[in-house]
């Protein structure tokens, strides 16, 4: 796919065995991990080539050479395979990420062998102490050459120690750009926006403190994915203190004979691909549309993830409505509570007022009620207060998933363009291989020693073979994606699942049967309706007296 | 019916006729009707009254009457009895649009049976011909009165700076010299009067956060109502158990919504308006003081005006004029004059004493009953959330320990 190959530096420490087989890399292990949180026990693993569930150290069995004899493939996991996968596969390849420099590290030292006992490597994210820096080598013209960095701490699990380090949004966003390069098919989580105005809102503490928020958030979403929370890019931008450096792309093969043969270095684009495959891609899609059909085993899937696909969309779109009405909910109980509030300020001055005015003895009475009455107006309102921050948490758990909806998106995009890609190579080939037949039938003719003619041929037979093999590469990676797709679907399904339940438990809990008061640092037996009932019962009850006349 | 509680009497249903049991004079207000064609329609509404007093001609009466005849016998009343603090009347509504609308109307009959009821249970105010007329002469014959007197007797907006209103005034300020009216000044009254205008405004501060409070009241029910309907959208995409507890939640929140809009009415009926009330009796008092300061003004002239006839007729003796006898007489007609404007115008003091001292009474009884209902209404609010939240929880738990 790409012109420019980035080659892979690092030295295989053994001769390359066999590439991988299609079948090797069409199924995906599972891991079995433990989660302390639930009974989810889907995660996703890093490892491309087992076909045997094997039980990953650290989440990375690339880093670290696996006895041979714990699978029944003989391209598991050792360093030469992962040397192997690096260089046919992939900068998408989950495993291949960390193949390549887990290549390196496993030729040097393998990571330390922490077991893995939770589900993630990262915890405790804390993003803080926003700092003002200069960039000294940027000049006047290209804009502001100060910036703001955020220290960044995060423990190991497992009592692995602490790491320290300072980054700025730039390397947010270089490393969100690279997970979503690398990690095809996966869920990724979405990175904080970019402000447009960037240079002139910097100064505002608000935004900084917005943006820090948002950065811890995106972060520790980040260390929770399965696979992303202990990749090779994560690991450097937590751990790596210094200037960001992640671990380069490797690009396919495949992009390689393209680009030879258009005879110039094309950038690599967004995503990998260059403009002159994207346009052909863009044809080909156009051709696809109009019925020309490329023959496609996978119809039959497609056809239960069109369903899965359209299913998500509806229930997108109810996830969308909910969270806004849930949002205006929040605000219109944050509003009683301040009126309330307000009302309860008003009948406190007007009860000191009339304290301070009373000429008789029905005056003195009245203001002692009016009194009690504000007093109860106002708790009721910091109650209210109360209330409304364990609102806001829990029915943001629609908000979050609104993200998720969004990195969704994403994986199926990978996926029409990894199929796009395809179809692209499989038309290349057809349209090659009939060029092909053509001369020979023409060279078959004539008897003449052609000799440009069969150099031509040779090489076209050449660009065949390169176009078969990238089809192929290309086909994997579908495969590939297809099922990152299908099992973060399964995960997201668990999820998804476990965690509106808990929003609606905790959403109701703390209207009933218990809040968790800060202040106390306790769970409370009573919950916030309760609490105001007692409040309005106590005043109804002291002024009962009123109530009689009728 | 708030009658029973006005009347200071027993509950209706005694024997008619018969004095000798407790006197009772009960009133209400009810069935506002819409009326008259588009261009002049009005709200009538029937007025029931029962009593066995002698003065009233039936034991029981029922005539229609419209806003116009309350506006009428209130004009009257505060004509009459100066001094006292006559019940307040509602609002004219300004805007056509609210002039029909259910809550308009709703709180309107109200205020008016409040104010009919406040009149009948007044031992002063009830005595008068005016009432008699309001609650017992024909629909025809109130329409002739009311047209008749209405705008000759029309009070204007109670203004203490207004002074020549007063038809009695025969001497302007201007003649005699002064800039400024004459104003009572006691410290006594100094405190009241100043009382009186921040209570005033504290009072509207009160009303102003009642009223949004009933409005954040109809806001949450609403957002409850559109948050229940779309979770159970969102539940039917989901199916199974989760679905169903999706749904669960949508149907609460929608129940949770009806429950707030009654609060919201009962809000407005018996909080923000008694805190109307409030203020309008306030204003009411405000009138009552500036028919005071009247009266002060009219005293005081008349006053001046006599000293001044003094001297004027003590120099007509000395020239043995013959205009003597004549302004001799102008003084009597003067004195006497003088003397009832300062009969008037302690009456008017005696009174509001007396009226004030009624007056917080009866707000500490109705501020009272306010309160209480107020804080009736929202433990029971309270209560119905915790009750239904209460009851999804269970499927939630069963839910979660499914999955």
């Amino acid at each position: 796919m790409m012109a420019a190959v980035n080659h892979v530096d690092f030295d295989p420490p053994s001769p390359r065995p066999p590439p991988p087989t299609m079948d090797e890399l069409e199924t995906l292990a599972l891991d079995d991990d433990d989660d302390d949180d639930d009974d989810d026990d889907d995660s996703f693993s890093p490892h491309l080539l087992s076909t045997v569930p094997v039980a990953i150290d650290s989440g990375d069995p690339l880093l670290r050479p696996c006895p041979p004899s714990s699978s029944s493939s003989s391209s598991l996991s050792s360093s030469p395979t992962a040397a192997s996968v690096a260089v046919f596969e992939s900068q998408n390849g989950v495993g291949g990420g960390r193949g390549r420099s887990g290549a390196a590290a496993a030729a040097a030292t393998p990571p330390s062998p922490s077991r893995a006992a939770v589900a993630t490597e990262f915890v405790g994210i804390v993003v803080s102490e926003p700092e003002k820096a200069h960039d000294p080598t940027a000049s006047l013209m290209s804009g502001s050459s100060t910036f703001v960095t955020y220290l960044i701490t995060a423990r190991a699990a497992g009592g692995g120690g602490e790491f320290r380090v300072r980054r700025r949004f730039r390397d947010v966003v270089a490393l969100a750009d690279r997970l979503a390069e690398a990690y095809r098919g996966l869920f990724v989580p979405a990175r904080p926006d970019k402000s447009v105005v960037e240079g002139q809102v910097m100064q505002k503490h608000e935004f900084v403190e917005q943006r820090r928020a948002a950065i811890e958030r995106y972060l520790r979403r980040l260390a929770a994915h399965p696979a992303i929370g202990r990749s090779e890019e994560l690991r450097a931008f937590l751990r790596a203190p210094g200037r960001l450096s992640l671990p380069p792309l490797v690009n396919e093969i495949a992009a390689k004979p393209i680009a030879k043969e258009s005879g110039a270095a094309k950038p690599m684009g967004k995503g990998g691909r260059d403009l002159f495959r994207m346009f052909r891609e863009l044809k080909q899609s156009v051709v696809n549309d109009w019925g020309g059909r490329v023959s496609a085993p996978e119809v039959d899937e497609d056809k239960e993830f069109l369903e899965r696909k359209a299913k998500l969309q509806e229930w997108e779109k109810q996830l969308s409505s909910s969270s806004q009405q849930a949002e205006t909910l929040a605000k219109a109980q944050q509003n009683i509570g301040e009126t309330m509030g307000n009302l309860g300020l008003a009948f406190m001055k007007l009860g000191k007022f009339e304290t301070e005015e009373t000429t008789c003895s029905s005056q003195r009475i009245r203001a002692a009620e009016i009194k009690k009455f504000a007093t109860a107006a106002l708790k009721a309102s910091r109650l209210n207060r109360g209330f409304n921050a364990n609102i806001v948490k829990y029915l943001d758990t629609l908000h979050e998933y609104l993200g998720v909806m969004l990195a969704i998106h994403n994986a199926f995009a990978d996926r029409s363009s990894a199929l796009l890609t395809v179809q692209t190579l499989s038309s290349d080939l057809f349209s090659l291989e009939a060029r092909a037949e053509k001369l020979e039938a023409a060279s078959s003719k004539t008897f003449s020693l052609d000799r440009t003619r069969s150099h031509k041929i040779e090489e076209l037979k050449e660009t065949i073979k390169i176009t078969e093999d990238a089809k192929s590469c290309a086909l994997r990676e579908y495969e590939r994606i297809k099922e990152n797709n299908r099992s973060e679907l399964e995960r997201f399904d668990k999820e998804r699942h476990r965690d509106f339940i808990a929003m609606m438990k905790g959403f109701v809990i703390c209207q009933v049967a218990a809040i968790y008061n800060p202040q106390t640092e306790k769970k409370e037996k009573i919950g916030y309706s309760e609490k105001m009932a007692n409040v309005w019962a106590t005043v109804a009850e002291e002024t009962n007296g009123y109530a009689r006349g009728k | 019916m708030i009658s029973t509680e006005r009347s200071p009497f027993g509950p209706s249903g005694q024997n008619p006729r018969s004095p000798s049991e407790n006197p009772f004079l009960t009133i209400s207000v009810t069935d506002p009707v819409k009326l008259g064609n588009s261009v002049q329609s009005y709200i009538s509404y029937r007025v029931i009254t029962k009593t066995n007093l002698p003065e009233f001609e039936d034991s029981e009466k029922i005539v229609i009457r419209r806003y116009s005849d309350f506006e009428w016998l209130h004009d009257r009343l505060a004509e009459k009895y100066k001094g006292f603090f006559i019940p307040p009347l509602p609002e004219k509504s300004t805007v056509e649009k609210f002039r029909f609308s259910a809550e308009f109307i709703e709180t309107r009959r109200q205020a008016l049976d409040m104010f009919i009821n406040r009149v009948a249970s007044h031992p002063e105010l009830r005595k008068s011909e005016d009432l008699k007329i309001f609650l017992q002469e024909d629909e025809e014959k109130m329409e002739r009165i009311r047209t008749l007197e209405i705008g000759y007797f029309k009070k204007k907006p109670a203004d203490l700076i207004q002074i020549f209103k007063d038809v009695g005034s025969k001497v302007s300020d201007v003649v005699l010299g002064k800039e400024k009216p004459m104003e009572e000044s006691t410290p006594e009254y100094e405190k009241l009067k100043h009382y009186i205008f921040e209570l005033e405004d504290h009072l509207a501060e009160a009303q102003k956060q009642a009223f949004r409070l009933v409005k954040r009241h109809r806001e949450l029910g609403q957002s409850l109502s559109d948050f229940g309907k779309a979770i159970k959208l969102l539940g039917s995409c989901e199916g199974d158990s989760l679905g169903k507890v999706f749904s669960e939640l949508g149907s609460k929140s929608e129940l949770l919504s009806i429950k707030l809009q009654k609060e919201a009415h009962n809000l407005l009926m018996n909080f923000e308006e008694p805190l109307k009330d409030y203020v309008r009796a306030v204003q009411s008092i405000k009138a009552t003081m500036a028919d005071r300061a009247n009266a002060f003004r009219q005293q005081c002239e008349l006053a001046e005006t006599v000293k001044l006839k003094m001297i004027n007729i003590e120099k007509l003796a000395l020239m043995h004029s013959e205009k003597h006898g004549e302004a001799e007489m102008e003084y009597k007609e003067l004195k006497a004059e003088s003397e009832e404007a300062t009969r008037r115008f302690e009456n008017i003091v005696k009174l509001m004493n007396e009226e004030l001292v009624r007056f917080q009474e009866q707000k500490t009884a109705d501020m009272g009953l306010a309160f209480h209902e107020f804080a009736k209404g929202q433990a029971k609010l309270a209560n119905d959330i915790a009750d239904a939240w209460r009851n999804i929880l269970p499927k939630l738990e069963a839910c979660s320990s499914s999955s």
